[in-house]
């Protein structure tokens, strides 16, 4: 897209709507919000991003091998925190009888595994969006 | 004729489906099916339980956890299938000299 306007403003938001993202992402377990809906805003601004410089510059930024890391890290780092709890001898994905810490209720570091979990889903929401994406418009160019 | 019966069948399927709102349960009882002692118990102890003070999150990552991770796979493997189909291979430049 060579429109001077659309790319001015698209640089000076995007820092915005992906600092609002991991906020929410964050804050997930103390306000409604989220691993879901911060994943998909951080993943809609990087779409913005595609669109409006377009894949190749896009690809920079996003390249297939992050894609790979981030589609399964996200995943692993979900399971892994719920096979900690099997090491105590507990069901799958116990949260504080496992040892994750209680904290103080309405602080960013409390709620013990809920914030890791969020994070997890977070990364792996935003690298599907933007993956499926990326790939989708590859499609059309080539 | 395929057309009359396929009608027939969504015209009669309306009518139960619009039977079936009227039996519904109208006024919110206690009755209800989905009000049982689940719903009481994530709304006094869901903070006890998780310390997490946001009770949609607690719901879906703590109690429901082994079924967010069900979701979370739906994802992983929808990416997965989406790419195989179409991520354009290296091979493809040889496959276009040889005509496709």
């Amino acid at each position: 897209m060579e429109d001077k306007i659309v790319k001015t403003m698209t640089r000076m938001l995007l820092p915005f709507i992906q600092l609002y993202g991991i906020f929410i992402i964050l804050n997930g377990h103390i306000s409604p919000g989220g691993g879901f809906a911060g994943g998909a805003m951080i993943g809609t601004s990087l779409i913005l991003y595609t669109i409006v410089f377009g894949l190749p510059k896009a690809r920079k930024k996003f390249s297939h091998r992050a894609a790979e890391f981030m589609e399964s890290g996200g995943l692993i780092l979900y399971v892994a925190i719920g096979l900690i709890a099997l090491i105590f001898g507990l069901p799958f994905l116990t949260n504080i009888e496992a040892g994750f810490s209680l904290g103080e209720p309405g602080k960013i570091f409390s709620a013990g595994m809920i914030p890791i979990i969020m994070i997890g889903i977070g990364i792996k929401v935003f690298s599907t969006m933007v993956s499926l994406f990326h790939i989708l418009i590859e499609e059309e160019i080539s | 004729m395929k057309r009359h019966i396929t009608n027939a069948f969504f015209i009669i399927l309306f009518i139960l489906l619009c039977y079936a709102v009227y039996e519904m349960p109208i006024d919110h009882t206690t009755d209800a099916p989905s009000y049982n002692e689940v719903v009481n118990h994530y709304i006094e102890q869901g903070l006890n339980d998780t310390g997490a003070t946001n009770i949609v999150a607690a719901i879906m990552t703590d109690y429901r956890g082994f079924d967010t991770l069900g979701e979370t796979i739906v994802l992983f493997s929808s990416i997965v299938a989406a790419a195989s189909v179409l991520r354009p291979s290296k091979k493809k430049e040889e496959v276009d000299e040889h005509g496709r």
